[in-house]
Order: structure tokens, then sequence, then C-alpha cells
């Protein structure tokens, strides 16, 4: 009993391994077409999972535990983003169902695969250690690399997996190499006694801490790749497009929660002693990531690489926040700064969610919703899902009143108040640039007529719904933003004002 | 009651009521639902004037409720003199353009109507925001109706003119919101902005926010040389939007200036001055050159908003109490005035479908009761005394005359420029031979026209002979503002 308590803090993680499992073997038995049945039961999972880890947050009232000889934490982070993983994983569920059986890629490995992702992403999020987060992160890519192939029989799938597994095992590779330089000058994996060592060992004599910048560099190197940010984001473009639409949502949304957190858990967590020299790669990849991010897109045509470009830019505004939190060793402003990255993540993921979902339910049996042409004239087909698309890439703008704004908004705080005008004034001129072809998208479902031959309207029913709640949170966010942004900061607070 | 709130919610309530009426089948009721949301956002307007006290300087009506308590954020309404007659300006306004789509508008009609509502409860809300981000929300939230309005119902080059407003604006407004942020550091974590106010800032600092300010700003305005988007996109917008991007969208601009540069930022405005009186001179003198030669009526009108906004921000920077008043005056005759002769323009151009001048002439014999009622607004455009056109004219050029005699020299030619390029474009149109078999065919105006186009004559008439109203409400917060922008804050 005792030994059940004190693990408590994994609850959610058994479940799901649990569930998974029992899903693998139900699923061999599930004689319907559709696997209405397997769909319920991932999703009755989820559900179980976000009572369990809502029932630790309560338990725990905020409090962070260590499970395993400190290389699991659970606190107030993981938690929140643990909830909002599940939701991003079961608003994917729901937006493909039916565009992966129109194409007959409705396959039990699609779920099970999905499930074990999402539990590799739990194990990075709550990773205390470089070898828990080296566990997720493998398990989270390997499910994903499979999730790319899904496609057999489409060229464009299979290399874009090739791609996906090649440039991720190096990545993989490079962040090893990091870790073990790390690993050498410390002693330890535990990411809490590698802060503390670090501190030490940087004011102790400059060859040392030349080793743990050397490490560093690495680090920063394998979550640059995780993240998609330039100039390690070669893999994204191709891999956004290659993939089925299904698959792209998956690989869009969820897994940046992940990418996130091993962010502040590597360097916020981990190296608090280097923050100088972090701060400085990450300002630069920042601005490197809007730049070639927005810049690039503006010149595609088909709608998920525009998109995949658009990812880049938003992770690198994203990184504003992070690269803002310790000014001049000085920490005050340093829950404001990660708070706001945070939300801006959550933002993402949901903005994200939507406008892939958009896509998947334009999607028809033969019909791919995947070019801008194909959203032309929407607003005349199917004028609610145009209207959501609008939300969503308005959102994704940054224009108020819409969650976007508020996104940016507080990362262009953190910069501002540490100090980074000028990259706050580059950032907003990039996002300036990236208003212009998200601005297109409308301009295509609005002004323009329908192509000749596409007549094509989203699908009815739960899906349509989740969507619409999807996008209109967003307007609510933008609205009222105060409850999730409180909750961010609070998490923040709580994980890394100790 | 929270008057201010309801000015704002009551039009985006109506618009959202609109919307739900379903789609083009229930055209009638969502005109109804619209017009009756327009009148309704008007009334709660006009107890916003009759009981505003007039010698009070400070904030009234006053509402405060925390929103982002994460960033110290409030909803944090107001406005004072300088503001509230801007509010029921917007809502008399968007009434009239209501009417005037009335039969006009056959597509997506509840589309249209929903966005012009909601355009005008944003905008109410940008004139009475004392918040900085709420100030910020309500300023860019404006852009998306707008973007929508001359997207869908424009002209041939719609999108072009679309896109290029929504950029040009947006990328001033973003620049402003790297100066609401680092105002929002430097006073200590607070976006109010009466707290700004008194924030000392050193000169450089107070430089560089003002051209953070600025850019946002003259965008809206438009000054030369940032006002190339405006004759686009009033050539491409409907008449509706072309009516409220002339009277209302131009003044968010010019509020700017004296609700955030001036106050905020008075030794840089007074260093600075030089540079916005230069450019306030170039664009009334030389965009008056630009309209004249102009075929197009709507450019024309365009050119012309452009130059009589020079005037406003002329006013505004010879800080004195003739200049500042003057330009506030001029800014609510300009809402009138420029409204009315883009309404006379759609007037034309729903019977003739076309706004180049030289394919009308001799008007007047078909369309008399038309022709008299456009010849006081071309007349109150020119700023013939009697119309409202004259008081703000004439008021900014005393102020100007307070400062230097050459600089109201210069703005006083304005006054030629004006009567020429308005009056010789309403002599081809409406006098000389009937021109074509298609202006004799002309009809005068439909009751719904006269009623519109009625409404704005007594307005203009009633400002130009009796403009005390209109002053006495401003006088307590203009000399408390001159007064704070004397003051240096360094």
């Amino acid at each position: 009993m005792l030994v059940l308590v004190n693990h408590l803090p994994v609850l959610p993680e058994v479940l799901l391994l649990l569930g998974a499992c029992v899903l693998m073997i139900f699923d061999l038995y599930a004689k319907d077409e559709g696997r209405r049945a397997s769909f319920a039961l991932a999703q009755l999972i989820l559900l179980a999972c976000a009572a369990a880890t809502l029932f630790i947050l309560w338990v725990n009232g905020g409090r962070s535990l260590l499970l395993f000889d400190r290389s699991f934490l659970s606190d107030a982070m993981s938690g929140v983003l643990k909830l909002v993983a599940y939701g991003a994983v079961s608003a994917a569920l729901a937006y493909s169902r039916r565009y992966l059986l129109d194409r007959g890629l409705l396959r039990g490995e699609f779920l099970t695969l999905l499930l074990f992702a999402l539990l590799g992403m739990m194990v990075m999020i709550s990773a205390n250690s470089f070898l828990t987060l080296y566990l997720g992160l493998e398990l989270l890519s390997l499910c994903l690399y499979a999730l790319v192939a899904l496609n057999r029989d489409s060229a464009a799938s299979t290399e874009a997996a090739m791609k996906y597994f090649v440039l991720g095992a190096l990545a993989s590779g490079l962040l090893l190499y990091g870790i073990s330089m790390i690993y050498g000058a410390t002693g330890t994996l535990v990411i809490s006694d590698i802060a503390a060592r670090a501190t030490s060992l940087a004011a102790e004599s400059s060859s040392s801490r030349m080793l743990l910048v050397f490490g560093l560099v690495f680090l920063v190197s394998g979550l640059a790749f995780k993240l998609g940010l330039v100039p390690f984001h070669m893999w994204i473009p191709d891999v956004y497009q290659g993939a089925s639409t299904a698959v792209t949502l998956v690989i869009g949304t969820a897994p940046k929660l992940a990418a996130f957190a091993m962010a502040m858990r590597l360097l916020v967590g981990g190296l608090p002693a280097l923050s100088v020299d972090w701060q400085q790669m990450l300002a630069i990849l920042a601005v490197l990531s809007m730049a070639i991010g927005n810049l690039t897109a503006i010149a595609q045509t088909n709608l998920k690489r525009m998109l995949a470009y658009s990812t880049i830019a938003h992770m690198g505004f994203m990184l504003l926040g992070l690269m803002s939190g310790v000014v001049g060793g000085n920490r005050l402003s340093a829950v404001d700064a990660y708070g706001a990255a945070m939300f801006y993540t959550i933002v993402y993921v949901l903005m994200s969610l939507g406008a892939f979902g958009v896509l998947l339910l334009l999607s028809r049996a033969g019909f791919e919703c995947e070019r801008l042409e194909d959203v032309k004239g929407l607003n005349r087909r199917d004028p609610w899902l145009a209207f959501l698309m609008l939300v969503l890439m308005f959102s994704m703008a940054g224009v108020p009143p819409t969650a976007g704004f508020y996104a940016k908004f507080a990362v262009l705080s953190a910069a501002v108040q540490a100090g980074q005008i000028a990259i706050a004034v580059t950032a907003v001129v990039f996002s300036l640039i990236g208003a212009f072809y998200y601005l297109r998208v409308v301009k295509l479902m609005y002004f323009d007529d329908p192509a000749q031959g596409v007549s094509a309207v989203g699908q009815r029913g739960g899906a349509r719904l989740l969507l619409s709640a999807n996008g209109l949170s967003l307007l609510l966010i933008g609205i009222l933003p105060q409850t999730l942004m409180y909750v961010c900061l609070q998490a923040i607070q709580y994980s890394y004002a100790r | 009651m929270p008057l201010l709130s309801l000015a704002i919610w009551v039009p985006v309530a109506a618009a959202l009521l609109v919307l739900a009426a379903g789609g083009d089948r229930n055209a009638p009721l969502q005109r109804a639902i619209a017009l009756a949301g327009a009148v309704l956002g008007f009334v709660v307007t006009i107890p916003l004037y009759a009981g505003f006290e007039t010698g009070v300087a400070g904030m009234q009506f006053v509402e405060l409720r925390p929103w982002i308590e994460a960033f110290n954020v409030n909803y944090h309404l107001g406005v004072d003199g300088i503001s509230v007659l801007f509010l029921l300006l917007n809502s008399f306004i968007t009434i009239l353009v209501v009417i005037a789509g009335w039969s006009v508008i056959e597509s997506r009609v509840g589309q249209y109507y929903a966005s012009f509502l909601m355009l005008s409860g944003v905008m109410n809300g940008v004139f009475s925001a004392l918040d900085g981000v709420l100030f910020y929300v309500f300023f860019e939230a404006t852009l998306i109706p707008m973007f929508i309005i001359i997207g869908v119902w424009g002209g041939p080059n719609r999108v072009y003119a679309a896109v290029k407003f929504f950029l040009y604006t947006l990328f001033g407004s973003l620049l402003m919101l790297v100066a609401v942020l680092y105002l929002y550091g430097k006073s200590g974590g607070s976006f109010a902005v009466l707290d700004w106010h008194k924030l000392p800032l050193s000169l450089a600092a107070q430089k560089w926010l003002f051209f953070g300010f600025l850019f946002a700003f003259a965008v809206k305005v438009p000054m030369w040389p940032v006002h190339t988007w405006l004759p686009d996109a009033h050539v491409e917008a409907p008449t509706g939007g072309s009516v409220v991007l002339a009277a209302i969208m131009l003044k968010l601009g010019a509020y700017g200036f004296v609700r955030f540069s001036l106050p905020i930022l008075p030794d840089a405005s007074r260093d600075l001055a030089w540079l916005m009186i230069a450019l306030s001179l170039v664009a009334v003198v030389y965009i008056g050159l630009v309209a004249l030669v102009q075929t197009d009526m709507k450019r024309l009108i365009a050119y012309s908003s452009v130059s009589h906004m020079g005037f406003v921000t002329l006013g505004f920077f010879v800080f004195n109490t003739w200049g500042v008043e003057g330009a506030l005056v001029q800014m609510i005759s300009h809402g009138f005035v420029s409204a009315a002769l883009f309404l006379c323009v759609g007037v034309l151009y729903d019977r003739m479908h076309s706004r180049m001048i030289t394919d009308y002439g001799g008007v007047v014999n078909t369309m008399p009761k038309f022709a008299a009622l456009m010849m006081l607004f071309a007349m109150a455009n020119s700023g013939l005394p009697a119309t409202s056109g004259f008081v703000g004219e004439f008021m900014v050029i005393m102020g100007a005359m307070q400062k230097n005699f050459w600089l109201a020299f210069a703005a006083a030619t304005t006054l030629v420029f004006g009567a020429a390029y308005t009056l010789w474009m309403y002599k081809r149109v409406m006098f000389g031979a009937v021109a074509n078999a298609r202006v004799a065919a002309l009809k005068d105006l439909e009751p719904r026209e006269t009623l519109v186009l009625g409404l704005l004559a007594v307005a203009v008439l009633f400002m130009g002979v009796y403009p005390l109203p209109f002053t006495e409400v401003m006088h307590a917060s203009v000399d408390e503002l001159l007064r704070h922008v004397a003051q240096p804050k360094l």
C-alpha cells in the first residue's frame, strides 16, 4: 500500500501504459471497419489519465515530488503541460478518424503509436534526469517516425519518414554527446544536482566552465532540432508536407509541449549557471527562426508547408520568453518570462490543432485539402468553417482580440522588460511579414470565388463540434486571457521559483 | 449605468444578433436588427453628452474593473471633453451607414451589417479606453472588420487595397505595442494611461517612444508620406466603408496624438513639433495640389481627407487653445463633411457605376435636389463660413497665427486649394450640358437617400452657425492638456 501511495505521481503514466497495451489487444478483436470502439476506448484512457493528473495536482497542491531516485519529477508545470497534451491528443483522435478511414489508413497501429508517443511526451515532461529525458524523447521520436511512415504506399510519406529518422537520429546523437560532456564535468545525471554543481564549477575555473559551455552547445542543438528552430529546421517542411495530414496534426501539436518542457528542464532547471551563454544562443536561434520561417512561408503554395514554416516562426517567437528570464544574474522577472513562453506554447498548440483540424475536416475521400487554392471561396461553401479558420489565422498573425495576440504580447513584454528592445522590434517586424501569408488565407476564403469543381463542405458531426469549440476557445482566451495566463504563471511559480 | 460599456457592447451584441439571424434569405430581418442596433447604440451615447459636466477636466463616466491581473491590465474606460464627442459622432454615422446600405447591399447582407456594427462598437472602445492594452486591443480590432468590408464588398482591385490597408496599419501599431510595453516597464508595471501622463521620462526615451507612437498614429491619420494606402482603400471600399473610414477611422490616429503622444511625451512633442508641423504642411499644400488633378471622385475626396487631416495634426502641434480646439472641431466637422461627400459619390455610383468625373456633366438638370445638397457639402469641404468646415479651419489658422505668421499663411492656402479642387469637381460633374444619355436618365434622390444626406446637412449647418455646444465641452480638458504639455517632465 505504501509503495502505491509513494508512487502515486506516476499514476497517469502507468494508466496510459496499461491502457495502450489493453487497447493493442482489444483492437485485434475489433470487427468494425470504423473502429469506433477502439477510438472510444482511447478517449476513455485519456480521460482517465486527465482525471489522475488532476487528482495528483490536487493532492500535491503544487508541491514538487521526486520519484525513482530523483529521476522523475512531478510538479505543477508537468501537471498543466500533461493536461494540455491529453487534450491535444484527444482532439487529434477526433479530427482524424474520418480522414484516416477514407484513406484506408485506419489501423490499430495509429492509436497505439499515438498513445505511446504521448507516454514518451509525459516522461519527457516529468524528467528530472538526463536518462529519463532521453528515454522519453526516444520513445516519442520512434513512435513519430513510424507514424509518418504509416502511409506505406506513398513515396512522399516514406521519404519524409526517412528524412525525419536520419536527421532525428543525428539530433539525438548531438544531444547525447552534450549530455556526456555535462556528465563528465559534473559527475551526475540528475538535473537538480547538475544545477548546483555547474554553478560551483562555473565559478571555480574558466576551463571547467569551458567544458560545460561546450556540452551546452550540443544540448541546445539537440533541443533546437526538436523544436524545429533555424538552422535545425530542415526536416519540418518535408515531414509536415509528406506525412498524411492526420499525422502532421499530431507532430505539430503535443510534441511542442514536450519540447518546451525539455527546454525548461535542461536550461532553466539544469544549467541556470550558464544562463548568459544559452540566452545568447537562444536569441540567435529566435531571430533566425522568425526571419527564415516568416519569409519562406510567403513563397509556399502548399498549406501544410506554409504552416510548417509558420511553426518555425512561432517557435522562434516562443524563445523570446525563454531567453528573457535572467537579466544580469537577476531572476526577478523569470516567472513572467517563462510563464509567457509556456502560455505561448499552449496557445500555439491550440491554434495548430485548429488549423490542421480545418484541413482534415475539409478533406474527403479522393480529395486532399492541402493546397492554398483548396480553401478558395470557403466562405461561400461553408461559412462557419471559414469563420473558424479566420479566427485561427488572425490568432496566428497575432491580431487582437484573439489568443495569439496575448501570446505575442506576453513574450514581447518579457523581452522588453529584459531590455532586449532591438530583438523585440525585430520580432515585431517579422510578425508583420508573417501577417501577410495568414491574410492571404483569409483573402482566399472570403474574397475569392470557389474554384471550379470543388464544392466540398466540411464534415458534420462530433469532430465539427469539437473544432468549433477549439476555434472559439481562441476567441474566448483572446477576450478573457486571465485564467490561462494565471495557470501558466502559477505553474512556473510553483515549479521554478522555490 | 455603465454607459460607456453600453456604447461599446450594444453594437457588438447587435452584430452577433444579425449574424445569428441566418443567411441572405432573412435579409429584411437582418436589416431591421441592424438598424435597431445602430439606433439603440446612438441612444445610449446621448446621456454621455447630456450628463457631461462641462467644467471638469478629468475623466468622467469612469469604469474600472480588473481584466488580466497577471499583467495588471484593467478594463478601464472613461471620457473627457476631448473624446466624448467622438463616441456620439461614431454612433451617429453608424446609423447613416446602415440606412445608406439598405437596398444597395444584396449579397451577404448579414455579414455586411455585422462588420459595421462590430466596427462601431470597437471604435467607441478606442475613444474611451484608458488602459494601454485595452486601447491597443480596440485599436487593432478595428482592422479585421474593415479588412473584410473592403475585401468582400469592394471594387475590382479590392484585394490589393484591403491587404495594403491591413499591413500598413498593422506595422504602425506593432511598433506602438513595443512602446506600450516599454512604458509598462518604466512605470513599474502599470498600463494606466493616466499614470503614464505623470511618468517622468528622459528626453532620449521620450523621442524613441514618440516615434513608436508616431508610426501607429501617422499611418492611421494618415500623414504624408504614409498616406498612400488611403486613396486605394477609399476607391475600392464600398460606400459605407469609405464613410466609416473617412469619418471615424482616420480620427483614431489623430485622437492617439492627444491621448498618448502629447501628454505622455510633452518634451519630445515640443522638441519635434517642427517635424510634425512640416509634415502637416506638406499634407495640406502638396496633397491639396494632388487632389486637384484627380479624375476619380472618390480618390479626389480621399486626398482631400489627407489634406484636411493635415490641418488637424497642425493644430495639435502649435500648442495653444485655438489650435487644439480647432483641430478637434475640424475632426468632427470632417466626420460630417467627408461622410456626406462619400455618400454623394455613392448616390451617383449606385446609378451610373462610375466614379470618373469625365463620365458626368450636367447632373443638376436631372437631379436638382441632389445637386443642392451636394453643393452644401462641397462648400463645407472648401471651408465656407456658416458651414462646419469653416469653424475648425479658422480656429487652426488663428492658432497658427499666434505661433508664426508664415505658418498661418501656408496653412491658409488650404482655403484656396480646397475650394479649387472641390468646386472644380462639382462644376464638372453638376454643371454644363447633360453629358450623355445615361446622365439624362438619372433619377433624383429617393426618400432614404434624402434622409441620410438631410441629416448630415442639418449637422453641417448647425455646427457652422452655432459651434458652442461642441466647443464648450472641450474647454476644460483642452486647457488641462495644454497646461500639462507646457510642463517638462524629464
